[in-house]
């Protein structure tokens, strides 16, 4: 039996200063297995991972690898013991080739001439391996040229090669399309099959019944259940993970007499990217954005904030027709919650506390002049009203949660009080609890007269949260379909620009 | 929070240890004259290293402070020496600003980097500097002047009056105000403020003619104390009182360190120069510990920062 298992986490227990992060975690990989690993932001899931990467030193417990007790305590003695992590932030170097990226420290070497590498090889073997997971991709090219999709393949192929027997894959369909995403499982298939186990984190729960074989369960560092895919529900694993039944995911107060026009686009053009834009959007209605990967709608949100410039056309909004910038667009009280909240949305050295005021310090403090009691007690009203998971205002933004984080930007926009907020992907990458927690505020804000327009690309995100939805395809509104007309169906065939 | 801590601490126990080291070694370095004499050292340094700090708090850098010294120190001291003390002065702090604004503009408006304009400063300035003073000596001041640098007001220094008045303002101002909260914002994330409707330019372009005003200033208070000026005295200070910000733990990446920091780092300094100058050190062997404490400090708040990162 125990040669079954390719990995066993035994009481695994690691302390950070103030946070218990794992308390007494055991749980089990097995040959050819895909090991769903699920829980709430700060569960514990990354923690454990990076003590398996060798990242971080467990306090208790011990890591048995193919029967053998394992002592990881760096990464070079996790890739020794078969252990290949496939992080959220890729590590390839964008301007070497995919077969030097794949063979990257392990290059072969020249035959003949010693100190050269053996580029035919080493391009004839990443081939071989490319093509033994369906994969078509030249390994002449540059990774920097790839697509997100691609290079999530290479770095499967790299833990392939250097014959991992435990992959762990930290959300890997975060980025990619629906077709990506069969390819991406096709090939942890061809991996399963060749025995190697997978620990697959995610927080796209339809993904545990589409690949998984088993599940396990964390919550607040605690290992909560592991059971087969094939007994569990889903409305068990929610339960497992948040610790209570959450009724309703999606819940609006949808209103029939709508406000003023906050914002209002005519015929906005921009060169090769955006082409004839029409659009309103009321106060009191969410307006979702919908369309594929690179179908121009971050860059519309982008130049209606007046991040970016555009060509023709005119932007107003609350009656101001704008010249375009963010200064202007924050001073009339319009917020953005941009896609990549880590380079986009928060200064991550800085303490939460001056990220939450960072865009309203201009109405807070007219003077010029902060004032510190009255700093503090708008962050600790924030950091209470939006249940901010820190052990203090003062907590440095990088070591806070995905989800926590994005609560602070959340914090950021409403601290300045915007009557319009350009929401885009709000919920990408957060778990299921705080998921729910930013859909009922966003009903709410609505429900005190702001106006919101939201980009998701999670359809049914954008179904059950809009009043109306614009479809777009290639920089263009391809269909305006209201609350009635809205279908996955629909909303798919103008995604992809089927006119009939 | 708890590397910063710690990297203060070691600061501060690293002057504790110098500090008794010197006065084992050399008996004369306790004596309250030579005390005195660190800390007048030790303003100059600060003042001029004061404006960069903010500068690289916003991931930026200027390299032209040295050169803008000498340039408005050297406009100024020719009207000063003919009795126009204010407005040789004020002439003076102009150029500075002036200088700065330059500096900004090129930065915030052009794009250039950082780096290569204030480099390009540097030369500028320094040009217009010798092409002013034609290799000759100003000096000889009038006494109200002399104050500045040379003067005592209740038995202290003016010049270590100066540093504590410019340490209380610039921490002050980064601390306690919106501009200060921007320069950190922006040099943290320059793209998260701009998207918080931070008017990155604006702050930009005041940043770097506030780091030509306090190099001005700096400059005058520099000449008011040796009593004379001519075209190169900026070139030998642009070195040190980049090192003085590194030592304070200034990240170079921006949005991270502080003044207070700034005023460890310029005293360290001053106190291991003064410390060999007592031992009788070469001078070649001076730029060489000067070198190798710079790199150490660095280095020992990057191992810092990596562990606290990991957890």
């Amino acid at each position: 039996m125990g040669d079954d298992f390719v990995l066993q986490f035994e009481g695994i227990s690691k302390q950070f200063p103030g946070v218990k992060a794992l308390e007494d975690v055991s749980f089990d990989l097995r040959r050819g297995e895909v090991h769903m690993l699920v829980g709430e932001n700060g569960a514990g899931k990354s923690t454990l991972i990076k003590i398996l990467a060798g990242a971080h030193r467990h306090d208790a417990g011990r890591i048995v690898i193919n029967g053998q007790p394992a002592e990881i305590q760096n990464p070079a003695q996790a890739l020794a013991r078969g252990v290949s992590v496939i992080y959220q932030e890729f590590n390839l170097v964008p301007f070497l080739s995919v077969a030097q990226n794949i063979f990257l420290g392990r290059e072969p070497r020249h035959p003949k001439i010693p100190g050269l590498i053996d580029h035919a090889r080493m391009n004839a073997e990443s081939r071989a391996l490319l093509e033994s997971l369906g994969v078509d991709i030249d390994p002449r090219t540059m990774v920097h040229y790839l697509g997100v999709a691609q290079q999530q393949m290479v770095e499967v192929v790299k833990a392939l090669s250097v014959n991992a027997q435990i992959v762990v894959m930290d959300e890997p369909t975060s980025a990619l399309t629906t077709r990506e995403i069969e390819q991406l499982f096709a090939a942890i298939r061809r991996l399963t099959a060749r025995g190697v186990g997978v620990i697959y984190i995610s927080h796209r729960l339809e993904e545990v019944f589409q690949i998984g074989d088993r599940v396990t369960v964390l919550r607040d560092g605690k290992w909560i259940a592991s059971m087969n895919v094939r007994d569990a529900t889903m409305d068990v694993i929610i339960q497992a993970m948040v610790g209570r039944t959450i009724d309703r995911l999606f819940h609006r107060d949808f209103m029939t007499d709508k406000g003023q026009v906050a914002l209002a686009v005519r015929n906005l053009h921009r060169h090769g990217v955006l082409q004839d834009i029409n659009m309103t959007v009321r106060c009191g209605e969410i307006v979702g954005l919908a369309g594929l990967v690179g179908a121009g709608r971050t860059e519309l949100a982008r130049v209606i904030f007046g991040a970016d410039p555009y060509d023709a056309g005119e932007v107003t909004i609350f009656g101001r027709t704008l010249r375009g910038s963010p200064v202007e667009c924050v001073a009339i009280g319009v917020g953005f919650l941009p896609e990549d909240r880590k380079r986009e949305g928060l200064a991550l050295i800085l303490p939460l506390r001056e990220n939450v005021v960072m865009a309203s310090l201009r109405r807070l403090f007219p003077s010029g002049i902060i004032r510190r009691a009255k700093e503090r007690g708008v962050v600790s009203d924030f950091v209470k009203s939006l249940d901010i998971a820190t052990p203090s205002i003062n907590r440095m933004t990088k070591f806070l949660s995905g989800g926590t984080q994005q609560k602070v930007v959340l914090a950021k926009w409403l601290c300045t009080q915007s009557r319009f907020l350009i929401f885009d992907e709000p919920t990408r990458g957060i778990d299921v609890g705080a998921k729910a927690e930013i859909h009922q505020l966003m009903n709410e804000l609505v429900k005190q007269g702001a106006a919101i327009l939201m980009i998701s690309s999670e359809l049914p995100e954008a179904l059950n949260m809009s009043d109306r939805i614009y479809v777009m395809h290639k920089g263009r509104i391809t269909k305006e379909l209201s609350r009635e007309e809205a279908t996955q169906e629909a909303i798919l065939r103008h995604a992809m620009g089927v006119t009939i | 929070m708890s590397k910063d801590w710690l990297s203060r601490l070691s600061r501060v126990a690293t002057i504790i240890l110098l500090l008794v080291a010197l006065s084992v070694i050399s008996p004369a370095f306790l004596s309250a004259q030579n005390l005195t004499n660190v800390l007048r050292q030790a303003s100059l340094l600060f003042l001029l290293a004061a404006g960069l700090t903010v500068v690289i708090l916003t991931a930026g850098i200027d390299l032209s402070i040295g050169s803008v010294l000498a340039l408005s120190a050297s406009v100024a001291a020719n009207f000063i020496q003919q009795g126009w003390v204010w407005g040789g002065s004020l002439i003076g702090l102009f150029i500075g600003a002036a200088c700065g604004l330059l500096n900004g503009l090129m930065v915030a408006l052009i794009g250039l980097p950082a780096f290569i304009a204030t480099y390009g400063m540097l030369w500028v300035a320094a040009g217009f500097a010798q092409v002013f003073m034609k290799g000759e000596i100003i000096s000889g001041f009038p006494t109200s002047f002399r104050l500045l640098g040379a003067g005592h007001l209740l038995g202290i220094p003016v010049p270590i009056l100066v540093m504590a008045a410019v340490l209380a303002a610039v921490a002050f101002t980064l601390r306690r105000t919106s501009f200060g909260r921007y320069v950190y914002a922006i040099g943290a994330n320059r793209e998260a403020a701009r998207l918080s409707g931070i008017n990155i330019r604006g702050n930009l372009l005041l940043v770097y003619s506030l780091s030509g005003l306090v190099s001005a200033f700096a400059g005058l208070v520099y000449v008011s104390r040796i009593n004379a000026v001519e075209s190169t005295i900026g070139e030998p200070l642009l070195l040190p009182a980049l090192a003085a910000v590194c030592i304070g733990g200034t990240s170079l990446f921006g949005g991270e360190g502080g003044i207070e920091g700034t005023l460890v780092g310029a005293l360290i300094m001053t106190l291991v120069t003064n410390g060999m100058n007592l031992l009788n050190v070469s001078p070649y062997w001076q730029s060489f510990v000067m070198g190798a404490i710079v790199v150490l400090a660095v280095a020992i708040d990057q191992l810092g920062s990596e562990k606290a990162g990991r957890t």
